[in-house]
């Protein structure tokens, strides 16, 4: 019986539940699903961990051509670093305002109907985003890529030379396509709850609509935009193909020219593109490189869950 | 209202106090939309432009006409609640343009491959020309469907823990917030997890149907827990307490009142969930493999997948990369087809039954 809800005077007026082996295997069943899933998450851990291990004394042509694994893993780890947070900086402030855009600009009837449309754009499976960023995305945006090179080529991050359009901020670009959905989603949520009398109230002193988001809306929902944000860059850093699709990977390349041929990989992409060829220890290397993936967007996402947790309690 | 007023208009009569500022007309943003990319369009012209310079200018014209032209007329706070306005509106358009760009470009390139042929025939012993999808979508078929079967029980069932019988206790505290963390693995470390977990069992170099699937399994479990979980939330209480009142164990309840009330919800996130999985790409390369005919069995041999064959038609290149690049673009509407029907019909389940829920 329901022994915490709100009412538990009167059930526990009732002389003790009665015990149905029904209720019994049916508790069991769920409550064995819901351990099943911990285990999973567990075991996802585990499982990399034991395949990975033997990578830890990988060197040499079985660590592809590196003298220990942390040589090996660093550079992906900073490819994979460098994109997403270009992917944020580019999908942010564009999330935000479509956010705002659905949830307080749009007239109503309309405002639902946008947010299915950028529903969409995350309902896109990421291989289409890999081979539209390849094929048409990249030969498009060559010649920004030059007027950069030729323009701002004093930067480091448009040193260039600037001969192909598959380059990390291509990759970035088409991260940021894919992060958007989520961040506006996660915002315009957070937005929306904003109390009605917050909001009114602000009108009513006069403010405009813009400050009338500064004054309430912003305020209220910083914690939810944060853990959104956070989620995005959980996917940003998980996400394979458009990558592995888009780069035009330099081998163990650390820079932060962002339009040269020479471009630093990702984790995730790189095990895309040699699993397939792998071998013996090879294959431990990639499945530790995964594990290192896996902590860290494991972090990130439990970051951003206990932030929105957080935020949840305090509003 | 002063809405039609010329600029000029208010303040020769500043001295007559009226209750109301000078406001733009309603049509103002409209209009100096149409300067400022007018302006742009005629410069890009004069200057030989291509469309990208001409769109960027005209857009940085309209941030400067409009602001400048209410701040002349209502004053800064004004200005700057239009700045934001423009701001805001040009975020949501250029957050459109890949969109509209993909699906065109997904369209009109693959629309030239598709034919019969293309959904019937696999890609055995192909090299140039012709050849089709047909092996890849049985395996799409397959996998989707055993991931499904294996996902759907177990996150049903988690939900009705967390909702009925969890409620409160710390185990399901943590259980909710693992599903949530869970949602964000990335989709190539659960594909990693299957071939770590079935090499141990069947030794090395393991590439079958079915490991796609546990690999699916593991990014779909937690989307139906939580689309089941909300939608078990919703069911009204009265409900239950009316089947225990007429003395039905609360596992009948469950089964019997409960979860018939929150099937429409439920469907809707399972067909969301299997759209969802069935792009992805990541963990099928790793553990299903690439092959060229049709495979109807997941326990044995590689199996091609819909996403895995755009991947792979792209990245083999060589002496065939034009046909097999055509193909992927066929392969991809397709693909971008299926997830977008099933996103369909999630969405109409939902409205259909959504009065069931009560709210």
């Amino acid at each position: 019986m329901s022994t915490t809800t709100k009412r538990e005077p009167q059930t526990e007026a009732v002389a003790g539940p009665v015990q149905r082996r029904g209720d019994v295997v049916f508790a069991g069943l769920a409550k064995g699903a819901g351990v099943l899933i911990m285990v999973a998450l567990a075991g996802v851990g585990l499982f990399l961990l034991i395949e990975g291990a033997p990578a830890i004394t990988a060197s040499g042509d079985q660590a592809y051509g590196n003298d220990n694994i942390v040589l090996f893993v660093w550079p992906l780890l900073f490819g994979t670093l460098l994109a997403s947070v270009i992917a944020l900086l580019l999908a942010v402030p564009l999330a935000l305002g479509v956010a705002l855009v659905i949830s307080h600009y749009a007239p109503r009837r309309i405002a639902k109907s946008l947010g299915y449309v950028i529903d969409l754009l995350a309902a896109i499976p990421s291989v289409v985003y890999g081979l539209w960023g390849a094929f048409v995305l990249a030969p498009a945006i060559l010649p920004s890529y030059q007027w950069l090179a030729g323009h701002l080529g004093w930067l480091p991050f448009f040193e260039g030379p600037a001969t192909t359009g598959r380059t990390i901020l291509t990759a970035s670009i088409v991260l940021a396509i894919m992060i958007l959905p989520i961040v506006t989603a996660i915002s315009r949520e957070v937005f929306a709850q904003t109390p009605r009398m917050h909001e009114e109230a602000a009108l009513a002193l006069g403010a405009t609509r813009w400050e009338m988001v500064r004054m309430t809306v912003f305020p209220y929902s910083r914690s939810g935009v944060i853990s959104g944000i956070m989620l995005g860059l959980g996917r940003a850093l998980g996400e394979t193909m458009a990558v592995a699709m888009v780069l035009s990977v330099g081998i163990g390349v650390v820079t932060v020219n962002l339009i040269s041929p020479q471009n630093p990989s990702t984790i995730a992409a790189n095990i895309a593109l040699n699993f397939g060829n792998a071998s013996g220890t090879k294959i431990n290397v990639l499945v530790f490189s995964g594990l290192v993936l896996f902590v860290i967007s494991f972090a990130v996402n439990f970051f951003g869950r206990w932030i929105a947790a957080r935020g949840q309690v305090k509003g | 209202m002063s809405s039609t007023i010329t600029p000029p208009g208010p303040r020769a009569d500043r001295d007559s106090m009226p209750l109301t500022n000078p406001q733009l007309p309603a049509l103002a943003p409209w209009l100096a939309g149409v300067i400022a990319f007018g302006l742009a369009a005629l410069t890009g012209l004069l200057l030989g432009w291509g469309w990208v310079g001409t769109a960027v200018l005209g857009w940085l014209l309209l941030l400067v006409v409009l602001p400048v032209w209410s701040l002349l007329v209502e004053g800064e706070r004004r200005a700057k609640d239009r700045f934001v306005t423009t701001l805001v509106w040009s975020a949501f358009g250029l957050a459109m343009i890949p969109l509209v760009a993909l699906i065109y470009q997904v369209v009109s390139k693959g629309a030239a491959v598709l034919s019969a042929e293309f959904l019937t025939y696999s890609m055995r012993g192909i090299l140039g020309e012709g050849g089709g999808i047909y092996h890849a979508l049985i395996g799409t078929f397959i996998v989707t469907t055993c991931a499904t079967i294996m996902s759907v029980p177990i996150g049903v069932m988690a939900a009705i823990y967390l909702v009925e019988y969890g409620k409160g206790k710390k185990l399901a505290r943590w259980i909710t917030f693992l599903v949530d963390v869970m949602t964000g693995i990335p989709s190539i470390v659960a594909g990693l997890f299957a071939f770590a977990l079935f090499t141990l069992i069947f030794g090395p170099a393991i590439r079958f149907g079915f490991g796609g699937a546990v690999a699916l399994s593991v990014l779909m479990i937690p989307i139906v827990v939580r689309a089941t979980e909300e939608m078990l939330k919703l069911v009204p209480d009265e409900l239950r307490e009316a089947s225990y009142a007429l003395g039905v164990p609360k596992w009948r309840t469950i089964v019997k009142v409960v979860l018939p009330t929150a099937l429409g919800g439920i469907v809707t996130g399972v067909t969301l969930a299997i759209a969802r999985v069935a792009g992805e790409t990541a963990p099928l390369l790793i553990i299903a493999g690439t092959t060229t005919s049709t495979n109807f069995n997941p326990f044995e041999g590689r199996m091609m997948t819909l996403p895995v064959f755009i991947y792979s038609s792209v990245t083999t290149g060589g002496k065939y990369a034009a046909e097999n690049e055509a193909r992927a673009w066929g392969a991809a509407l397709v693909l971008v087809a299926i997830v977008m029907i099933l996103n369909l019909v999630a969405r109409v389940i939902g409205r259909v039954f959504a009065p069931k829920t009560g709210r």
